[in-house]
């Protein structure tokens, strides 16, 4: 070995660093628990230490920390919804995001890109339009642009009009952006460590203890574990999970695919997404295509691949970008998404008394990260739901009032 | 490419087919709104084989399955008629 080396590995000045230390006893109580180590409820538990000072504070898992849909998703950051309730609340999340790695001191590999909605039809334009103003009136940067616009952004983008689905326009968002998926998870989860929460995971939650509406106990494969509140942030086992605690939810698991190509040099700058095709694409920092389509026709609690989902998804990619058509695939993967009627989440109170739920993230879950960590916390340490997430309650399906979400990704219109 | 089998055109290509949701009972139409949004929007979203409603789109034929929704299995396949086989009136 080069001498060299060996002063940096004996300097203090160049301290090893592990991020996250060896998992400990689990304590007979905590002030809060949360079920599920993904980024949402790492988020959580980070907002909880920060903002409200609470730090007897659990986080569990059944697997490996962030290894469910934070490791799944296609990594796409954008708050051009449709509904002011969805604008609004996925506006803080990028505004969030935009400043997370500084907060962190970490590298999220933020990248804004600007993003596409391609519109193929009268329909799909109406759509874009009716968003742009949306999001104008809300202060959210997009705006409808049409085809010459679109080939000057990107113009790698076929826009001949001799194919299946000509492109007639579409919604342009700004600040549109990727970050690294992981990164996000590991920053929440080393900052909610260095103030104290614990994070177990390894840590299977078997069932909860509730007496007279009230939970006070969260049992699991290592023991039971008292607790004052709880907050349930699983997507993909959300109804088995509210099971235990004697809930239903409006959700139905449904599997959700992507896929990435061979690495290749930077060609492709904005994320493009297209609404009728189901398909949404970007170049990451690596330089491999990170690509999805629609979540599958029916529901399972299984992350196989299909060949279906490739022939639809690939099909629609060679009309937008023929030329990637002699590119290898390099990994296919799922995750399972918790899917609403109206496309919207769930968060907030639950029928059991400080039992918090932050669920039907569907297809929408990494991009609201760092607001729903942020407003759940707020929830779970005042005991009151924010004005924020007030509309995405359970209990709006019973007073009729979803917040049908049309610029959710993935799913038809 | 995953089959399954139609009552009544035999095995088809999964591509062909809808999925319809779980097999549930209606309630009452005099029921109240809370059973009624219960019964639109709540779902038991089973683990493990459950009974759901499927269409062979090609046909408009619809059926019942039962399928595991941890495995992807699909169980068995059988027409409506064995589940309702008699005309149910509503007042």
């Amino acid at each position: 070995m080069p001498f060299g080396l060996l002063k940096y590995a004996l300097s203090k000045q160049y301290p090893g660093e592990r991020h996250f230390p060896a998992r400990k006893e689990l304590r007979p109580s905590y002030d809060v628990v949360i079920v599920g180590a993904g980024g949402h409820g790492l988020a959580a538990a980070y907002y909880l230490a920060r903002e409200w000072n609470i730090t007897n504070v659990a986080v569990l898992d059944k697997g490996y920390l962030a290894g469910g849909n934070t490791a799944r998703n296609t990594a796409i950051i954008r708050s051009n919804y449709l509904t002011p309730e969805g604008v609004r609340f996925y506006d803080e999340s990028v505004r969030l995001y935009q400043d997370l790695a500084n907060e962190f001191d970490y590298n999220l590999m933020y990248s804004e890109r600007g993003h596409f909605t391609l519109a193929h039809t009268d329909a799909a334009m109406r759509t874009a339009r009716w968003r742009a103003e949306v999001n104008k009136h809300m202060g959210v940067k997009s705006e409808l642009v049409y085809p010459d616009e679109i080939a000057r952004i990107c113009p790698q983008l076929n826009m001949s009009r001799d194919v299946r689905y000509p492109i007639l326009g579409a919604l342009y968002h700004y600040p549109g952006a990727i970050a690294r998926h992981d990164a996000v998870a590991w920053g929440y989860a080393r900052g909610a460590h260095r103030r104290g929460v614990e994070i177990h995971t390894h840590t299977e939650v078997t069932g909860f203890e509730i007496d007279n509406g009230r939970v006070n106990a969260v049992r699991t494969n290592r023991g039971t574990i008292k607790c004052g509140k709880v907050l349930q942030a699983v997507a993909g086992m959300t109804s088995v999970v509210a099971g235990m605690a004697g809930f239903k939810l409006p959700i139905r698991t449904i599997p959700l695919q992507a896929c990435v190509t061979e690495p290749v040099k930077p060609f492709l700058d904005p994320i493009i997404v297209s609404g009728s095709l189901h398909v949404y694409v970007s170049q990451s920092a690596r330089g491999e295509l990170v690509m999805g389509g629609s979540v599958d026709p029916y529901s399972l609690y299984n992350t196989r691949s299909t060949l279906d989902f490739k022939e639809e998804l690939i099909m629609h990619m060679l009309e937008l970008f023929p030329f990637i058509g002699r590119m290898r695939m390099l990994r296919q993967w799922a995750g399972m998404a918790d899917m609403t009627p109206d496309f919207s989440p769930v968060m907030g109170e639950t029928p059991v008394q400080n039992y918090y739920i932050d669920a039907g993230w569907g297809t929408w879950g990494f991009k609201a990260t760092p607001v729903c960590g942020k407003r759940m916390a707020e929830t779970v340490a005042t005991g009151k739901v924010p004005d924020l997430i007030a509309p995405f309650a359970l209990e709006r399906f019973y007073r009729f009032a979803q917040v049908g979400e049309k610029g959710a990704a993935s799913v038809g219109h | 490419m995953k089959i399954m089998n139609c009552p009544m055109n035999g095995p088809r290509n999964v591509s062909e087919f809808v999925w319809g949701g779980e097999v549930r009972e209606m309630p009452d139409p005099a029921a109240s709104d809370h059973e009624w949004a219960e019964y639109v929007f709540i779902e038991n979203n089973t683990k493990g084989v459950v009974r759901e409603w499927w269409m062979h789109a090609p046909t408009s034929y619809w059926f019942i399955a039962e399928r595991n929704t941890e495995t992807d299995e699909i169980v068995r396949t059988y027409p409506a008629t064995e589940l309702y086989n008699s005309r149910r009136e509503f007042k």
